[in-house]
């Protein structure tokens, strides 16, 4: 990742200090993207300019408060700092220390410290602590490492804060302030351990207790070799009162030589004051349920107009590249297969930037550890985190943005559960296909004279969406061994409320819009063709389609209004997708469903709304039908079975409703977690579940309504 | 000994240990709850858990279930 001749310097800092505020300052937001090994937090490195006309490179790692680790997100810290797992070992830890809380963010760099690691602090969030800000010269002092107060949004300090590096860069590594002093009864066990170390570890008696501290039976830690994991085996109640030891110890030498520094407590009231109301019981409850109902507003409707206007100008492009080329497969294959799938890419970006945009406003501003607080009572009887409310809330309206949204919960385990079980909720694009059967097959009448029978069938919809989210996700987390709930700890912290800054909040949202484009997107564009392709090939020959024509006149003379949607049909038909179709006919009528069904099925994969139009083909009205058309709604009820019977009675519309609300019908979604996940395994897992739940649910209702002669 | 969950909110009490299963008192005292350190209850959330802690000089939460471990002398 870093280039051999630039020194390598670590970014460190606990959560909300003001990290990536730093970051971007010192490095003008210019990185180089890779991964962390082993999970799939990015990591950035950007080139910092240096006093003297040389960089050095800035590597940007996730906000931590300790670098004792249990979860493999943890172990991020410790490998960075240390440069283990083949990463390379930065010359110096530049640490985000917080001046409004000295203690917690120092504690951080007592640690560095005692792993021998040169440490500059720079000193954020000075203007906030005001009064209470310590004297950056007597903390140097303290520490013995460079303090340096900063501003990064205003560009304060960034100078002097690059001289510090340089200077440090130089500098011997610096004596540890704290030490740990094992009991020597303990020296046996602390030789074993340093002889098990695998090479490039730095074999000190911190790193025997950083390992003593983070393996036990029940971690999640990578590249522990077995007889490291052997050697620092110990029973709970050596491992409790050694655990007290080194943090309480820490902690006693911050209070005794950091506190005296702090000569009046940071002022708070600004945020104790917002949230007596933000996290009353009556109003925080208001607050919250607007700010989400806003959200969500602005994703579901706000966002429509642009999307709308993103479809235009594609079926215009389509239109202006058919104009201008001969009739030909390659002409089709430009417009319906790659100029839509480009589209269908790009039509996501609205609601991705907007919620994007939202999620740093909710971050940076200290709300969302607040959604958090008020969620983790009700989130957790389902095993999800309280963080997972928003992502799951906007998958009401796209699960693509919904699933990217995942990242703003740390722990792997509660994302992927999440991710597992947003595609379950009723997204936007199953709306048309709901509309069209309520439409088309439940009777318009009012269920004791007032109440709409249509419209209790579409809250019938989402109540059912809302309880399978949760039946699954709490199923998921008693099961699936990845997914299981462990007994984690919650512990969260509740930062200051402070004013997002803008850059970084934009900065932010185009990234993740960039990472989805280049990498979902290639994705959805490769499947948009290939079903493109399934739905095309392959043609039927001259003479078929000539035969075909003269059978066509023969029985239906006079009708020459809809010959070409009538030809689309029959190609369709001939298609791949089509024999799919037909071959899928044993598992599909046992649902209720006949091959024109399965084939809008197929098509409906590139996205569910598409249902509606491949139906309009399959029917031989044509590809350009919505789910108000009363052609499409009046072929429907007319649609019949070859022996004559009614294809879509209301209880096939039913249905095919559960099935479309439990299925993985969207390829987008797949490419997303998959590009979230880093792995085929688990969008390959999320389309077998929901397509093997999907199928037995809709065989259940299917089935159980004839019993009950329903249908 | 009484835990954080019996003394009166807002009423300033120090922590004399934290009990609970090992990860979730090594998390806690990291970040900043040990032995000697004052600790007040400051909130609860709307649907009665977790609960807001104030200590040192910032907020945390925790849950009842693992307030009920730390045991303080008011």
């Amino acid at each position: 990742m870093s280039s051999p001749s630039r020194p390598l310097v670590a970014l460190v800092g606990n959560p909300n200090t003001g990290k990536t505020t730093v970051w971007n300052a010192l490095t003008g937001n210019h990185a180089r993207v890779g991964n962390y090994p082993g999970v799939t937090v990015e990591r950035r490195v950007g080139l910092m300019a240096m006093p003297d006309g040389n960089g050095v490179d800035l590597l940007d790692v996730p906000g931590t408060y300790s670098l004792v680790a249990r979860t493999r997100e943890e172990q991020i810290a410790i490998e960075a700092v240390l440069g283990l797992q083949g990463q390379t070992r930065p010359e110096l830890v530049v640490v985000c220390v917080d001046a409004t809380n000295l203690e917690r963010s120092l504690y951080l760099v007592l640690q560095l410290l005692e792993f021998g690691i040169r440490v500059v602090v720079a000193l954020t969030m000075m203007d906030e602590a005001g009064a209470s800000a310590p004297d950056a010269d007597r903390l140097a002092d303290k520490l013995g490492c460079k303090v340096v107060p900063i501003a990064a949004h205003r560009r304060k300090g960034l100078d002097g804060l690059r001289a510090a590096v340089a200077t440090t860069l130089k500098a011997p590594t610096p004596a540890p302030r704290w030490v740990w002093s094992p009991s020597p009864s303990l020296r046996g066990k602390l030789d074993t351990i340093l002889a098990t170390l695998p090479s490039g570890w730095p074999s000190s008696d911190a790193t025997a207790l950083w390992a003593l501290m983070s393996i036990g039976a029940e971690d999640e830690l990578l590249g522990i070799p077995a007889p490291l994991r052997e050697a620092v085996a110990i029973d709970d109640d050596i491992a409790k009162p050694l655990d007290d030891e080194a943090i309480t110890g820490r902690y006693r030498w911050l209070d005794a030589e950091i506190h005296p520094l702090v000569s009046t407590p940071p002022d708070r009231r600004k945020t104790e004051r917002l949230d007596r109301v933000l996290i009353h019981p009556v109003s925080g409850l208001v607050v919250f349920a607007l700010l989400m109902f806003g959200i969500f507003q602005a994703l579901f409707l706000g966002a429509d107009p642009i999307i709308t206007a993103i479809e235009d100008v594609f079926s215009w492009m389509g239109d202006g590249i058919r104009g201008a080329l001969p009739v030909s497969v390659f002409t089709d294959f430009l417009v319906d297969g790659l100029v839509a799938g480009v589209g269908s890419v790009v039509v996501f970006l609205p609601q991705i930037l907007m919620l994007f945009f939202f999620l740093g406003l909710l971050e940076s501003s200290g709300y969302m550890a607040r959604i958090a607080f008020l969620m983790d009572r009700l989130m957790r009887t389902m095993n999800l985190h309280g963080r997972a409310f928003v992502p799951m809330l906007s998958g009401f309206a796209c699960a693509v943005p919904a699933i990217m949204a995942t990242r703003t919960m740390e722990r792997r385990r509660d994302q992927i559960l999440t991710m597992m079980v947003i595609p379950l909720t009723t997204c936007s694009a199953r709306l048309p296909i709901y509309t069209l059967l309520i439409a088309s097959l439940i009777p318009a009448t009012y269920l004791g004279g007032w109440l709409p029978v249509q419209a209790l069938m579409m809250v019938g919809m989402y109540g059912f969406s809302i309880v399978s989210t949760l039946v699954v996700a709490w199923v998921l987390s008693r099961t699936v061994r990845p997914l299981r709930a462990k007994r984690l700890p919650f512990v969260i912290e509740l930062p200051p409320y402070r004013l997002p800054i803008f850059g970084d909040v934009v900065r932010m949202m185009l990234r993740r819009a960039g990472n989805f484009l280049s990498d979902a997107g290639r994705i959805i564009v490769v499947g948009s063709v290939v079903l493109w392709a399934l739905l095309y090939f392959p043609r039927p020959d001259a003479a078929t389609m000539a035969s075909w024509r003269t059978q066509m006149a023969a029985s239906n003379p006079g009708a020459t209004e809809d010959a070409d949607a009538l030809e689309r049909s029959f190609r369709l038909e001939q298609s791949y997708a089509g024999r799919m179709g037909q071959a899928m006919e044993p598992v599909l009528s046992p649902v209720g469903f006949d091959w024109k069904i399965g084939v809008g099925i197929i098509g409906a994969f590139a996205a569910r709304e598409v249902f509606v139009a491949t139906m309009g083909v399959v029917y031989g009205i044509g590809g350009d039908v919505d789910e108000e058309n009363p052609r499409l709604r009046d072929r429907i009820r007319a649609e019949r079975h070859p022996d004559g019977s009614v294809v879509y009675t209301p209880l096939v519309g039913v249905t095919l409703m559960i099935f479309f609300a439990l299925a993985c019908q969207c390829m987008s979604t797949l490419a997303a977690v998959r590009r979230e996940t880093r792995s085929l395994a688990w969008p390959t897992f999320l389309f077998g579940y929901m397509t093997v739940l999907a199928w037995v649910v809709s065989l259940i209702v299917y089935q159980g309504g004839r019993m009950l002669g329903l249908g | 000994m009484p835990s954080l969950l019996d003394i009166p909110r807002y009423q300033a009490a120090v922590v004399r240990h934290v009990g609970g299963e090992r990860s979730f008192r090594r998390r806690i005292m990291e970040m900043g709850l040990v032995p000697g350190t004052t600790v007040r209850v400051v909130g609860v959330a709307p649907l009665g858990d977790p609960l807001t802690l104030e200590l040192r000089c910032g907020q945390i939460s925790i849950r009842k279930e693992e307030a009920g471990v730390v045991q303080v002398q008011s």
